[in-house]
């Protein structure tokens, strides 16, 4: 857990959302929290720096700035790590995260279960759906596995940022 | 999405070279000096006012849903993090995903398609806890509200992020691009 303090938390609550586009945003945020434009900028280059915040900017929605979807493939363990370093060097991958089913591993453990386990999920982005699928072709070829394709049909998200309950994290 | 509706969206949200330049020096992040927009423009010889009206723009189209100081969620102590994927009776899975986004520890809520016979699940949810009996207990209060519509559900953890561009998590070590 990173160290924290009052104005930490009010700039990071303040700013999920919704900073300004005018000429000085930083400016604008300062005035908004009471302190100078220099200590917004000192302090969200610490908290950049200490990796509480990942960073600021723009948080694109991919659908509309291209094309992109969600994509598995069940891989042994043991090539786990050549498969990710393949699927990682292929262009347009921009998320790829293992993930592991538990309550499956115990059912399989049991022989109940049967099917594939896809384990490593990524996302694969393109200029448009054309290179999208000649990008997830390529990568199938390479990897001699089929892939699954899971493009969004509709996202519910408000997408609101996500609200941090200070209060249960502890701290000051 | 079809294929078509996303070719339709690409042409009507109209991003030309300019814009997919500042998209693509402004995905990672901001430069943190008073002036931003005129910093991401330099490098594309682009004044800042340039910068600043096609964000705008894009902020309008939905190109762009929001201009924020991003958290690490990791840092601050939400390492559970499960994608929960649910088989949702089709008649009722719009409704219900409408109602499970809006439920607090959700961040995302996506309907995807299923792929039959080995991948039955229609409903994305991501849930975000400390622990992981914390995700396990929203997503039984997940379940208890799908209630009939749900056949089965299944929640994937991560347990390694292999690679997540734009964002610097930790000192975990990243494999070589």
């Amino acid at each position: 857990m990173a160290e924290l303090d009052a104005l930490d938390r009010r700039l990071i609550d303040a700013f999920q959302r919704d900073l300004p586009l005018c000429t000085r945003p930083f400016a604008a945020m300062a005035e908004r929290l009471g302190v100078s434009e220099a200590e917004v900028l000192e302090r969200l280059q610490t908290l950049q720096q200490g990796e509480v915040l990942s960073r600021v900017g723009p948080v694109f929605d991919h659908a509309r700035a291209g094309a992109s979807l969600l994509a598995a493939v069940a891989v042994p363990e043991a090539e786990c790590d050549t498969v990710a370093a393949a699927i990682n060097r292929s262009p347009g991958v921009n998320h790829n995260y293992a993930r592991e089913d538990l309550a499956r591993e115990d059912l399989a453990r049991d022989g109940q279960v049967s099917g594939i386990d896809y384990n490593l999920w990524f996302v694969m982005t393109a200029a448009d759906e054309v290179q999208l699928e000649a990008r997830l072709e390529a990568l199938e070829e390479e990897l001699e596995r089929p892939l699954l394709r899971l493009p969004m049909v509709e996202g519910y998200h408000i997408d609101l940022g996500f609200p941090i309950p200070w209060a249960e994290l502890g701290g000051p | 999405m079809s294929v078509s509706t996303s070719l339709f969206e690409a042409a009507a949200n109209g991003l030309d070279e300019r814009d997919r330049a500042i998209v693509l020096a402004t995905q990672a992040g901001l430069p943190l000096v008073p002036d931003p927009w005129g910093a991401v423009g330099g490098p594309l010889g682009m004044a800042a006012d340039e910068v600043r009206v096609r964000m705008q723009r894009m902020v309008e189209t939905g190109v762009i849903r929001r201009i924020a100081a991003v958290p690490n969620h990791y840092r601050l102590g939400y390492v559970a993090n499960g994608m929960s994927v649910w088989d949702v009776d089709d008649a009722h899975v719009e409704r219900l995903g409408r109602e499970i986004a809006a439920v607090p520890g959700v961040s995302h809520c996506y309907r995807r398609p299923r792929h039959l016979p080995e991948w039955p699940y229609n409903l994305f949810v991501m849930l975000h806890g400390h622990e992981r009996q914390e995700v396990e207990r929203q997503a039984e209060a997940l379940r208890e509200r799908l209630g009939d519509a749900c056949r089965d559900h299944r929640i994937l953890y991560s347990s390694r992020i292999l690679k997540k561009t734009g964002l610097r998590l930790g000192r975990r070590p990243v494999p070589p691009r």
